[in-house]
């Protein structure tokens, strides 16, 4: 076992080598961990972000369908009550026109029967002075007689 | 197993690293002949190897270490290149596997601010385990190959060609590391505390009573301490991996011994060595694992600041 030269060679050798680990090979591998190292825990992160994401958008989604639903409901109960309305007001007014006919009707008979409680009266006049002609057998004057004429139909 | 030799011979041949050096002009070489002139060259014995001294390389050591460290560098730096931030790929994700481990134990072992330890434990950690990994590759495989390819080509003997393929092995590959390792716990020492609270650190602990006119007296003896336990700090890191290893390596060669030995030897070495296999998968990778958090250690005790010291006392 002979100490020599080798020894020199050997301690170069080692250094150099720790030199080129040093500078190519360590920062690049160490870096690369290290990145991998920060991804991976923004993932998780994000992950368990996304999860809860998740859940609050489930349950404000279920919140919504709620609402929806309370409303659709609301507004079928309104649409209900105006129907209703709209069929009382229907009524109502139908009613009321029918009072506004039977009323017209009632009215053209009354005139109705009065032009023809005027027309008899006229005629009942007529006739009269025909027959006092008649018993009398004299041509009365019509005129002189009109006054009492319509005293007498007025009696009708 | 060449048949000739003897066990110690193959124990030998299997413990000499392929050392490249200068030999000085009238060396008498292991086949006989003189050298007219010094020349460099390859070892073709123990002896030769040791001959050579200091200025030799080891060949087998760096190139596997080198080879070993670039396979290491392209893997990693291809992961790199093409990680994403998105789902990684199978071998990304491994990739991140051991960065990811090796983050956590620097992060709970080095509470300071330094972009460079963390990457130094990575690559001391993958480094170190497939410099190790090496021992599980059956003794004979690669220096036969070796041998054999190298005789084929060049006409040597093979026998006379030694390849060791586990690095870390060699105590020159182990306290090598350590010693980078000592020479940054200096550094960042220095860095860290300036000149004079590094020797301060050296000088006024760990006796310490408040009073100038002791402390110098103290001076002396705490520096005695404080050199043995910094100097002990990577001698033990480089001996200990050594230590394992070559003991592991150790193992592997006294099994492959037995192999030899009949029909008997035969199947009980091959039990013996997948039992002893499976369990230096454990021993390889804790030894990188250790090589790994005591450099982190130390590099956090270069870092720790007087006051923490004391505080912590």
């Amino acid at each position: 076992m002979n100490i020599n030269l080798t020894l020199i060679g050997q301690s170069i050798t080692f250094l150099a080598f720790v030199w080129f680990c040093w500078k190519f090979v360590w920062p690049a591998l160490l870096g690369v961990m290290q990145e991998r190292e920060q991804k991976i825990a923004t993932g998780l992160q994000e992950a368990e972000r996304a999860g809860k994401d998740l859940e609050l958008a489930q349950r404000k989604a279920a919140e919504q369908l709620k609402e929806a639903k309370a409303q659709a409901a609301e507004i079928i109960d309104g649409a209900n009550k105006r129907a209703n309305q709209i069929v009382d007001e229907a009524k109502e007014a139908a009613r009321s026109e029918g009072d506004r006919l039977k009323a017209a009707a009632q009215a053209e008979i009354e005139q109705e029967v009065n032009r023809a409680k005027e027309q008899l009266r006229s005629r009942v006049a007529t006739l009269s002075v025909a027959g006092a002609e008649k018993i009398l057998s004299v041509n009365i004057d019509a005129k002189a007689h009109d006054d009492m004429i319509e005293k007498l139909a007025a009696e009708l | 197993m060449a048949a000739e030799q003897t066990a110690t011979g193959y124990i030998q041949h299997h413990l000499q690293n392929l050392a490249y050096g200068k030999l000085p002009a009238g060396y008498t070489r292991a086949d006989g002949t003189v050298l007219s002139e010094s020349t460099w060259t390859v070892a073709h014995s123990s002896q030769e190897a040791a001959d050579m001294g200091f200025w030799a390389v080891h060949l087998d050591t760096l190139g596997w270490s080198i080879g070993l460290g670039m396979l290491f560098c392209f893997l990693f730096a291809r992961a790199a290149k093409k990680a994403t931030a998105g789902v990684p790929s199978g071998f990304q994700s491994f990739v991140e596997l051991i960065v990811d481990f090796v983050d956590k134990v620097v992060k709970d072992t080095f509470p300071h601010r330094n972009s460079m330890v963390a990457p130094m434990a990575l690559t001391i950690f993958t480094w170190v385990f497939l410099m190790n990994l090496m021992d599980l590759v059956p003794v004979d495989w690669l220096p036969l190959a070796f041998a054999h390819g190298t005789s084929a080509i060049t006409g040597a003997d093979p026998h006379h060609v030694y390849f060791k393929v586990v690095p870390t092995t060699d105590l020159n590959a182990t306290l090598g590391m350590a010693l980078a390792v000592f020479a940054l716990m200096i550094f960042f020492s220095v860095r860290e505390k300036g000149l004079m609270g590094f020797v301060k650190e050296l000088t006024l602990h760990p006796f310490h009573s408040g009073k100038w006119y002791i402390d110098i007296f103290l001076i002396p003896f705490n520096f005695l301490l404080e050199a043995v336990s910094l100097i002990a700090k990577p001698v033990s890191l480089g001996l200990r991996l050594f230590g394992n290893l070559y003991a592991g390596e150790m193992i592997f060669i006294l099994i492959a011994i037995v192999f030899g030995v009949g029909v008997i030897g035969f199947i009980g070495a091959g039990l013996l060595q997948m039992g002893w296999a499976i369990f230096h998968i454990l021993v390889i990778t804790l030894q990188a694992f250790v090589f790994m958090v005591l450099t982190t250690v130390y590099m956090a005790m270069a870092h720790d600041r007087e006051e923490e010291h004391a505080h912590d006392q």
